[in-house]
């Protein structure tokens, strides 16, 4: 029985190596079939992009681009590990981001004090919004598939409304966006070369560890993970399914609501008709490429961010601007497949492996049974 | 504790590949320096080919090419993009040493601000926006003033006394286009209705979906208005589509002569006129400046004195109210018109 267990978990690092590998393998694969379909050389745009990536100015842009992604997908994979899809980040983080601008427009707080309180107002202000979507699926039982995508929508047109000359924005030139933030809820940023990055990237990491640590070393995380393998399950080991529902929809708008505060406190300092949209569902495509896993996410949101990188830089040499929407798209689908069939065939090994000990078991006893009877 | 070291490890090693691999490579500006190298646009949402917007500044670059032999780069933006995507665009064509480097539309605003400062020596151009810099020539363009006219080729020409207005995004620039047709229409005909819709509130999704607007003209149509303007780039086309399927309807286009648009040949029967907006013109003007070594900077307004807006008469629809426009076109010019730039 022993040697069974330890050849178990030889597999098991040999599997947890072999998905990676065989989705990399396998983007590579189908991307440079996209280039040779496109009629174009696969080896030079492959260059051209790990040549462009190795400057610093990209790096520093790849690092900073990537702490809203790895941000979002934090609030994706939340709702992700106990089976719910919250398709609305995008409007959480948006309406989070709107009214911690508005807010810090209005009122001037001495140092960390006032970032704390934009930090805050976001992070409720995105729970509140999620919060409704947890609401309505325990109370009415609606999808929160439905409710999510809908308060997308809500949420884009009351920032329309209030996003207007003379309601909370003020117009500069064709632009409307709120007013300033004092220089005191500007975040710090680490002097790189040639421009700085976010420092904004320390909360992003200190987000990633708590989502870690909250998941699998508490007792929440533990029934938040149970809720999501079989809530039929956990309801019967004396989870309320309904009350993890609410509580994890809040905790994955509150992080939400961290979404867009890289760009409204190191960069932009304003909530403008210019603030970058759709993260939220960027952030979907990262939680599936890092397997709702913390470390794995932050690679996938570098990668994303280096895909965007280097894809700009793809179409500056002459390819066609959606080859690399189409990689990122292969490179989901491709890691998506791989860790399904990586995860059958493992199941399928330690059937077979399951099965044929029996069998020599059963072997053994009959053996046993014809000598005693002998 | 064995996944408390391991996720330590994890993070650190990244963490200090990250920064070492930042604080002392070179960048990319850096590494290739390059001189002339022609002109570089970038496009706004929409691309090159949105029979409209786009297309009048390529226009304007199409000019420079032929009488000026300048070689011409162009890209386009993408939809959700951030800052930082527009800084990148920008950037790389000042570091390939393209001079001017033009962003078509306000979204640039900031970005050119920003990466003007970067390059000194390289001239920057906007349309539709005023960002600072001592090497930044600002175009913009006075919509309302256009809009005002195609209200009244509106007022005159709908039977049924009700005419409308699509808008892409509800945003301080489509506002000017909403605000100028609605005083045209009213101060040709009170009694006639003006609806006016936007696809979005805030997504520049508004400015490329051609379905959106199908559907909003649709139902413009159904409710018996039968003159309909629509601000909106490349969706523009889907209301002008719609209009087109309508006996007795007819559309106004927007920024480029849309009559004139080979894209758009099929629908051209009832494409009333267009409000110009002679983006090419402001283009151009900054390439020439350029190459003459004498490159524009500051704010040029391109307002309907100018010329910088005007009525297209492609197709020839507009003859017979001819001399109420040309009425209309004066009173503005002499300023006894003030058209409003906020509905």
């Amino acid at each position: 029985m022993k040697t069974l267990t330890r050849s178990f978990t030889k597999d098991k690092v040999l599997l947890a190596l072999a998905a990676p590998l065989l989705a990399i393998a396998a983007a590579f694969v189908i991307s440079s079939l996209v280039f040779l379909a496109s009629g174009e050389n696969p080896l030079r745009a492959y260059w051209i992009m790990a040549d462009y990536g190795h400057y610093s100015d990209s790096q520093v842009w790849i690092i900073n681009k990537a702490v809203p992604y790895y941000l979002s997908a934090l609030a994706v994979a939340i709702g992700f590990r106990m089976n719910l899809f919250n398709i609305g980040v995008d409007g959480q983080y948006r309406l989070a981001a709107f009214a911690a601008a508005a807010v810090g427009g209005a009122i001037a707080l001495p140092g960390a004090l006032q970032i704390i309180l934009l930090i805050v107002i976001a992070m409720l202000v995105g729970a509140l919004w999620s919060g409704i979507a947890g609401v309505l699926k325990t109370s009415r039982g609606v999808s929160e598939v439905i409710t999510t995508i809908m308060l997308n929508a809500i949420a884009a047109s009351v920032i329309g409304y209030f996003l207007q000359d003379g309601r909370l924005a003020i117009k500069d030139g064709n632009l409307l966006h709120t007013r300033f933030l004092p220089e005191s809820s500007h975040f710090f940023s680490f002097p790189t070369h040639p421009k700085p990055v976010y420092g904004f990237v320390v909360i992003a990491a200190l987000a990633g560890f708590v989502y870690w640590f909250v998941l699998n070393r508490t007792r929440f995380g533990f029934d938040l993970r149970a809720v999501g393998a079989s809530e039929p399950a956990a309801e019967a080991s004396g989870v309320s399914v309904k009350r993890m529902v609410v509580i994890s929809m809040l905790l994955s708008g509150a992080a939400a609501g961290l979404v867009g505060m890289p760009t409204l406190l190191g960069e932009s300092f304003n909530y403008g008709t210019d603030f970058p949209a759709g993260i939220g569902f960027t952030g979907i495509a990262i939680a599936l490429l890092g397997r709702n896993h913390p470390v794995g996410m932050a690679f996938g949101a570098l990668l994303w961010a280096f895909l965007d990188r280097t894809g700009s830089r793809l179409e500056f040499e002459g390819y066609a601007q959606e080859i690399v929407g189409v990689i990122q798209g292969v490179i989901v689908l491709c890691v998506v497949i791989a860790y399904e069939i990586v995860r059958r065939y493992g199941l399928r090994a330690q059937q077979r492996k399951v099965g044929e000990e029996l069998a020599a078991q059963a072997r053994t006893n009959e053996n046993d049974k014809a000598e005693a009877t002998a | 504790m064995r996944r408390v070291t391991r996720f330590a490890a994890a993070a650190s090693a990244s963490a200090l590949l990250a920064l070492t691999a930042t604080a002392c490579g070179q960048s990319f500006a850096e590494a290739n320096r390059a001189s002339h190298a022609g002109v570089g646009l970038a496009f706004d949402i929409g691309g090159r080919d949105d029979h409209s917007f786009n297309e009048a500044a390529a226009r304007g670059t199409e000019n420079a090419r032929k009488k000026l032999g300048v070689n011409v780069k162009m890209l386009t933006a993408k939809n959700g993009e951030t800052e930082a995507d527009r800084e990148q665009r920008l950037a790389s064509f000042a570091e390939a040493g393209y001079n001017p480097v033009i962003g078509v539309g306000f979204a640039y605003s900031r970005s050119i601000e920003n990466v003007a400062k970067d390059f000194p020596e390289t001239s920057f151009g906007v349309v539709d926006a005023v960002p600072q810099g001592k090497n930044v020539d600002a175009m913009v363009f006075a919509e309302h003033e256009g809009s005002y006219l195609a209200g009244v080729a509106a007022a005159l020409k709908s039977k049924n006394h009700k005419v409308g207005f699509i808008g892409g995004v509800n945003n301080a620039l489509i506002q000017k286009f909403q605000a100028g047709f609605e005083q045209g229409v009213r101060d040709t005909d009170p009694k006639t209705k003006v609806t006016s819709q936007y696809l979005y509130p805030n997504n520049d999704k508004g400015f490329n979906d051609p379905a959106a607007a199908k559907a909003k003209a649709g139902g413009m149509l159904d409710s018996g208005i039968d003159v309909i303007y629509s601000a909106a780039g490349q969706s523009g086309a889907g209301a002008i589509e719609a209009i087109s399927k309508r006996k007795g309807a007819w559309a106004i286009g927007v920024d480029s002569d849309q009559y004139q648009q080979p894209g758009l040949a099929k629908y051209k029967d009832c494409i009333l006129t267009s409000v110009v907006k002679n983006v090419d013109v402001a283009v151009f003007d900054l390439i020439k400046s350029v190459e003459d070594g004498k490159p524009l900077t500051g704010v040029h307004a391109y307002d309907m004195k100018k010329k910088g807006v005007t009525l297209a008469t492609s197709g020839g629809f507009i003859k017979d109210i001819q001399p109420q426009i040309d009425a209309a076109r004066q009173k503005i010019v002499e300023g006894k018109v003030k058209v409003k730039e906020t509905p």
